[in-house]
């Protein structure tokens, strides 16, 4: 039998008078890799702040390894957040910030011990050279490097990546995928991501999550991305998007 | 110029200017950096309210301005947190209330107008031997909470999400930094005044920052000019006979004003 990464039951939240997520349960097992899609205000990024225990929920109830996000270890959880919220004036290295994802705060002096493993991170994500680069000197893509490294360095039993390929090319998206999915295997890191790219999520997640205030879809990306699931989720299908179902439906 | 050190107000004023340099020196680098300047100047003219009850009550005025600042700090906290209202734009209420406050509680009793005006620009010169030990206490606890909560603010300061999602209980942080910093003004404002402690929470951490590749080269550069500035300040207004409030303003201006070059030439 499957061991449950995630558990999420009947979860629903209101900010203030406004629902942003209604009625939502699904269960994510060990060392999948899922993906969630869904419109912009759809809930995406509550989902992502309920499983790591910023938002309460407002009815329903969410486990991550069977305990309230809240008592979980800090190291169990690796989180890429969205890089538009990083604040470009703040004055740090790149070292710096991958350090953090060790030691769960900004440490005034780093060590040569979590330099050593903050650069070896860094090596794993083709950026090594960036370690002593001001954070405010870095691309999109770069800084996604950055904090994939800072989230890989402490080992997460679970991933948790809000829109990473924003920012990211084509060819850096790769690179970007191989890295997850290795650590997918060698420490069986269950993986959640958030992604406007239904193609990304199409080919290299093992389940779907659709997701438009409520649940639309929660299955194999086979079985999810039917022509009925995106219409509830996005209302319309773009004509882009229409040619990619097709392809998908023939896949 | 050595002769000056012999008088004592002179090593008093001193050792006051290197404990308000540091106090501003060291909190002034998260007010800059949470983008809440403001602060410093909005809690100042919180405490000169506080100062005018006290003298109108007849009572110590800092026992009333104390509570009075810490009572607006935690309040600006707690609005921030709770309602969708920019921090600058509670402050500028609180600022002009408190103001307001002052001059209505001077004007009830005119026998002490000087006596709070004399708080606007502080006096250096004339600080007392109590107030000094009290300001290097909370000097040496600031060290102390330092060496506890620096990495926590500093990262909460970064990311404030991925300092929560690192369970970092942030909110608790967050009204211990305003206590803190609505103490060390208090402090400051009973050494150097309410238009002087201001600056000292924003220019050396501004012109640290310049120059700064880490926050931690910022906050230690912030304070060693804090610092510096402060005892300059001091040595210059008394050899020149200037006012030493100003003196020491004008000179974190000047030291700025380096800092800038200094970025703008790398």
């Amino acid at each position: 039998m499957n061991e449950i990464a995630i558990n999420v039951d009947s979860l629903t939240v209101f900010y203030g008078k406004y629902c942003v997520i209604r009625d939502i349960t699904f269960s994510i097992n060990k060392n999948e890799f899922v993906t969630i899609v869904g419109p912009n205000g759809g809930g995406k990024t509550t989902l992502l702040k309920a499983i790591l225990g910023l938002v309460e929920p407002t009815n329903g109830k969410v486990e991550v390894f069977s305990k309230p996000p809240k008592e979980l270890d800090f190291h169990e959880i690796g989180y890429v957040p969205q890089i538009k919220n990083l604040d470009r004036t703040f004055p740090a290295k790149v070292i710096e910030l991958v350090a953090t994802g060790l030691t769960g705060k900004w440490k005034f002096v780093i060590t040569k011990e979590i330099r050593n493993l903050a650069l070896e991170a860094l090596a794993k994500t083709g950026i090594e050279n960036l370690a002593e680069r001001p954070l405010t000197k870095l691309s999109g893509g770069e800084l996604q490097r950055v904090y994939l490294a800072r989230s890989i360095i402490r080992k997460p039993k679970l991933l948790i990546l809000d829109e990473p390929a924003t920012g990211i090319d084509s060819v850096a998206e790769v690179d970007f995928s191989k890295i997850l999915e290795e650590q997918q295997k060698m420490f069986n890191t269950t993986i959640l991501m958030v992604t406007h790219d239904w193609e990304y999520a199409f080919h290299h997640s093992n389940k779907v999550i659709l997701l438009n205030k409520r649940l639309i879809a929660f299955d194999s990306p086979k079985k999810a991305f039917t022509e009925e699931n995106l219409k509830k989720t996005f209302g319309h299908i773009g004509h882009e998007h229409t040619m990619q179902f097709i392809i998908d439906k023939n896949a | 110029m050595l002769e000056i050190f012999q008088h004592h107000f002179v090593i008093k004023a001193i050792l006051a200017g290197v404990v308000v340099g540091f106090l501003g020196g060291f909190y002034g680098n998260f007010v800059v950096q949470r983008k809440m300047s403001f602060l410093g100047d909005g809690l100042a003219h919180v405490t000169f309210g506080g100062i005018a009850l006290g003298l109108l009550l007849q009572f110590e005025p800092f026992l009333v301005a104390l509570p009075f600042t810490l009572f607006v700090a935690i309040a600006l906290t707690y609005l921030k947190e709770r309602t969708t209202l920019e921090i600058d734009t509670t402050i500028g209420i609180f600022f002009a209330i408190s103001v307001a406050l002052g001059i209505l509680f001077i004007t009830l009793n005119k026998r002490y107008i000087s006596d709070a005006f004399s708080y606007l620009f502080g006096s250096i010169l004339l600080v007392s031997d109590k107030d000094l030990l009290i300001s290097y206490f909370f000097g040496l606890a600031t060290i102390l909470l330092a060496i506890i909560f620096w990495k926590r603010w500093t990262y909460a300061t970064f990311d404030y999400e991925l300092a929560m999602v690192d369970r970092i209980n942030v909110r608790f942080d967050d009204y211990l930094l305003s206590v803190l910093i609505a103490l060390s003004i208090v402090i400051s404002v009973k050494l150097v005044g309410i238009f002087l402690v201001a600056s000292f929470l924003v220019i050396p951490p501004a012109a640290a920052k310049l120059l700064s590749k880490t926050f931690a080269q910022m906050t230690i550069l912030s304070i060693i000019l804090g610092i510096i500035s402060s005892i300059l300040g001091i040595i210059i207004s008394i050899l020149w006979d200037l006012p030493t409030g100003s003196t020491i303003i004008l000179l974190q201006s000047i030291i700025f004003l380096f800092a800038f070059a200094v970025k703008q030439l790398r």
